[in-house]
């Protein structure tokens, strides 16, 4: 099936989202949409998928313009749509998803459920997914649910699949069987559109790259366009991708955990023996798949959690008992995982934002008494320093990008002396240029001689940032490894193999990113 | 650089990206921010529809409106006339009783209605500031008429029970008042911080606590009259009463002053003060002001003894100044008018005042209304209770005046 969208334009109030887009998906082929977030991929999708009637443009399916009310014609005319978010109900069983909405029935209107299963069987068969009908969605990893979003959308007989973000909840190891899906799926004859924003992938699965900037194309390339080239068309200039700086020279060790435990309400062991010690002018980086402890482990040295066991020490002081406000009294620096829920306040402006651990504290306030004006003033730098966009610093946070947000919350931790720095997923959501940007005021506070602490899912950043890593699987420590680590053994590690045991697995069983990732090492050596 | 991506402004969020994990606040609290945020346009908008729609039930109810109906297609002229004067008579009554009144023989009659207006808003202006700074903080304290009793019941006891030299004497019934007010206020403010127990169920159960109280609080001797048997305590002591601003033909007292003082000092205290700031950052997102070193749970209890002492003082205003004695309907029902004046105020200071005061004229010139064209007074209640309603349900009244609504959003939920 060959699809095409022709001049497709959607625009929400004086926001052009999508502008006069053309996008050709040849038959089984596997066109990938890389775009920055916020650059109108989701929106395109969206109007292909029926959710959104475009302001102009057409869909044509084999070359017949068609139009859709909604995503049941979509669904009907061959489009299957896997979402980043997936959507299934946790508490039915695989065969219950893949037939909800349209329920083979038998007798009086009963759910034929014999049917159902063998029609999972069939498709898990065919491609080789391992997906039980009978097991219940809440009890599978995230990557074996992905896999019965694309058996719903393929029991649908989908002849074009739409991926959105597919690898944002996956391990390396996952990603690298959905890439192996994705090209089984290509051999079978289906048309892929896969939307994601990381270069690395595009480049190991994508048959066409078609980069969308601003709502509106830049361009369609070949997968051997150098990932450089692929940044700045998706940014519009030329930009650093990986993360400049130089060799860390670690001073002393000032920052400790100690056999550190956490149990939650649940009586779960989020966090499990934990010890590491970071030291001034070091980047030591946590890296694990969300959930492994990480925001337990993080949210304790704050304060915010009290651990079962263990102690926390900050230049000889213990922290582990002290309340939040101690804690950064005592020179934390913290960049929460979630910006939004935990690092503004989106109804407060951008000066109120920047003083929100501070407000109660000279000179911003005198007794009781705030100073607002000095509060503006100091914004206005702070603003200035850290290149946040925006109108002004009486804007309600709510009202900037993703990336200014972060930069507000950076700005507001790093403009006081710190003594640690811990910053958890720093660039989640952010795009390149904003990315670029925290990594390298993340350095400049290490060089200074600030103990620095990262939590990051993302192995790219770890593998940038970091100079010494350590992962977390199941609120234990799997190893301390150094900086540059190769990417599969630190894979095989967020599953839970042992340092050892993952670089002999990892010698035997590439990943195509890890070959992808050595192509490209090489491409880039040409080049310079 | 195009850190702005394709976000020229804040009025149209970005329709493609999808926040996967925000914390989901209370529905009561998102509800609360709505109101809260909500502009000064659709409270003026809300009263105007409230009251149109008032007129129409004024109309309905009107015996020349009603015989003038039957043969309204005969003739369509009498209908209309009959309406005008019917809605146009009760309100202007409305009016005289509540602001000037134009057939008065003398400028001081003319103005009383006024002075009336501004006497019954001054309980409504103290317990709507308290509710205020609790909506802005995020705790939808419904307690207030709770609160008035227990302040007046304090305030009360030391401006009878107590004999001191005057201005001592005031000082000390409105800190009385205030310590009452905030002390069952602090009750489910303390609740809520140590269990998690919700304000809204507890200030209810502490208002119905309070009211059975009051009952039994009179028929103690040490608050009973002597020589009554109703349930009435002593005079309030002239020394401990709000001295009147304009001679003893008006019942218009200090306290008026007082609430305004009080309104400027809540504006200082929320917008110009470190507790403040901490109240509105946890109404607003409370997980970033604990991740931000702040105590949310005795933020709880300060807003609550901080509202209580408002609503504390609403009650020294019936029993120090209005009423002069303490009586089981002390509160009236200003403890829950004032959830509407605050909500119709937005919980801003300046609203709250103008918001206090137009629910006293309606509450001063319904009793004129009703004696002067036979309007029952329950048409003041009906406009009262639909400026709650309009109120509650912005879209509403933006859908009817066709107004913008908060970001084009008309589509989401698609994105998962």
């Amino acid at each position: 099936m060959k699809l095409e969208l022709r001049g497709i334009t959607k625009r929400f109030g004086s926001l052009v989202a999508n502008d006069a887009i053309d996008l050709v998906v040849e038959p089984g082929e596997i066109h990938a949409l890389l775009g920055e977030n916020g650059a109108g991929k989701s929106t395109l999708m969206n109007v292909l998928y029926g959710f959104y009637d475009p302001d102009a443009g057409q869909i044509l399916i084999d070359d017949e313009v068609v139009d859709f009310d909604g995503p049941g014609d979509a669904m009907a005319a061959g489009i299957g749509m896997v979402h980043q978010h997936f959507m299934l109900v946790p508490v039915f069983t695989v065969a219950e998803n893949v037939v909800l909405g349209h329920e083979p029935t038998g007798v009086a209107g009963l759910i034929d459920l014999p049917k159902a299963r063998a029609l999972v069987k069939e498709i898990s068969d065919r491609f080789g997914f391992h997906v039980d009908p009978d097991a219940v969605i809440e009890d599978l990893t995230v990557g074996a649910q992905q896999r019965v979003e694309i058996i719903k959308a393929l029991s649908r007989h989908a002849e074009v699949l739409i991926l959105d973000e597919p690898t944002a909840v996956l391990t390396p190891q996952e990603t690298d069987e959905l890439i192996a899906i994705m090209r089984q799926l290509k051999e079978a004859g289906t048309s892929i559109v896969f939307i994601t924003h990381k270069l690395r992938e595009v480049r190991a699965v994508a048959d066409r790259i078609t980069v969308i900037r601003r709502g509106a194309v830049v361009g369609s390339v070949p997968p051997s366009t150098s990932e450089r080239e692929l940044a700045s068309m998706m940014v519009g200039r030329s930009v650093e991708l990986g993360v400049v700086k130089d060799v860390a020279t670690p001073g002393d060790v000032t920052f400790s955990v100690r056999d550190l435990t956490v149990i939650d309400v649940a009586g779960v062991r989020q966090v499990d023996q934990v010890e590491f010690d970071v030291a001034r002018g070091e980047i030591f980086a946590i890296a694990g798949v969300q959930g492994n402890g990480q925001t337990e482990l993080t949210e304790t040295i704050l304060g915010l959690t009290q651990p079962a066991t263990g102690s926390i020490t900050l230049d000889g002081e213990e922290l582990v008992g002290r309340s939040v406000k101690e804690v950064l009294r005592a020179g934390v620096g913290y960049v929460p995982e979630d910006r939004s829920s935990d690092g503004l306040v989106s109804a407060f402006t951008v000066a109120e934002n920047l003083i929100l651990d501070r407000y109660d504290q000279p000179p911003f306030a005198r007794g009781l008494a705030l100073d607002p004006a000095l509060a503006r003033a100091s914004a206005v730098d702070r603003v200035d320093e850290f290149d946040v966009r925006c109108g002004s610093v009486d804007d309600l946070a709510s009202t900037l990008s993703g990336g200014n947000q972060q930069k507000v919350v950076l700005a507001r931790e790093m403009s006081r002396p710190l003594r640690l720095l811990l910053a958890s997923q720093p660039t989640r959501g952010l795009d390149v240029g904003s990315i670029e940007f925290v990594h390298q005021r993340i350095v400049a506070e290490r060089d200074v001689g600030t103990p620095v602490l990262i939590v990051s899912t993302e192995l790219d950043e770890v593998l940038g940032l970091a100079d010494r890593i350590a992962v977390m699987y199941r609120g234990r420590i799997v190893g301390t490894v150094a900086a540059n680590t190769n990417r599969d053994v630190l894979g095989l590690m967020m599953a839970g193999v042992p340092h050892d045991e993952a670089v002999a697995q990892a010698a035997t069983h590439r990943t195509m990113l890890g070959e992808a990732d050595e192509a490209a090492g090489d491409s880039s050596e040409g080049d310079s | 650089m195009s850190a702005r991506d394709v976000t020229p402004g804040g009025q149209s969020a970005p329709p493609v990206v999808a926040p996967a994990t925000t914390v989901q606040p209370g529905r009561g609290s998102q509800v609360l921010r709505e109101i809260v945020s909500g502009n000064a346009l659709l409270s003026v908008l809300a009263v105007l529809v409230a009251l149109v729609l008032g007129g129409v039930l004024i109309g309905a109810a009107d015996p020349h409106v009603q015989k003038a109906a039957g043969y309204l297609f005969a003739r369509p002229g009498d209908f209309l006339q009959a309406l005008g004067n019917a809605v146009g008579g009760a309100y202007s009554a409305l009016f005289q009783g509540a602001v000037y009144d134009f057939g008065a023989d003398n400028f001081a009659r003319a103005i009383r209605p006024l002075t009336e207006t501004l006497t019954v808003s001054v309980p409504l202006i103290f317990a709507g500031l308290g509710l205020g700074i609790g909506f802005q903080a995020g705790l939808f304290n419904i307690g207030a008429q709770g609160q008035i009793i227990l302040g007046g019941i304090f305030g009360g006891y030391v401006g009878f029970a107590m004999h001191l030299p005057p201005g001592l004497h005031l000082l000390l019934a409105l800190i009385g008042a205030m310590l009452g007010g905030a002390i069952w206020a602090s009750i489910a403010g303390v609740l809520k911080a140590r269990t998690g127990a919700h304000e809204v169920i507890v200030t209810i159960m502490l208002n119905n606590i309070a009211i059975y109280l009051i009952a039994y609080v009179l028929t103690l001797k040490a608050f009973k009259r002597p020589g009554s048997t109703n349930p009435i305590s002593p005079f309030i002591d002239s020394s401990a009463q709000y001295p009147l601003l304009l001679g003893s033909g008006f019942r218009l007292h200090a306290g008026f002053l007082l609430a305004l003082a009080a309104a400027v000092g809540v504006w200082w205290l929320m917008n110009r003060s470190t507790l403040g700031f901490t109240f509105r950052a946890v109404g607003a997102n409370p997980s970033a002001a604990r991740t931000a070193g702040m105590s949310v749970t005795s933020t709880y209890i300060w807003v609550m003894a901080i509202a209580g002492a408002l609503a504390g003082l609403g009650g020294s205003a019936q029993v120090l100044g209005t009423e002069r004695v303490l009586t089981a309907g002390v509160a009236a029902s200003f403890g829950f008018d004032a959830i509407t004046v605050a909500l119709l105020g937005r919980s801003k200071p300046l609203g709250i005042v103008l918001a206090g005061v137009l629910f006293g004229a309606l509450r001063a010139g319904g009793f004129a209304m009703q004696a002067r064209t036979g309007t029952p007074i329950d048409v003041v209640l009906v406009v009262q209770s639909l400026i709650v309603l309009l109120i509650a349900a912005p879209p509403l009244v933006r859908s009817i005046f066709r107004l913008p609504g908060p970001g084009a959003l008309a589509v989401k939920g698609v994105q998962a």
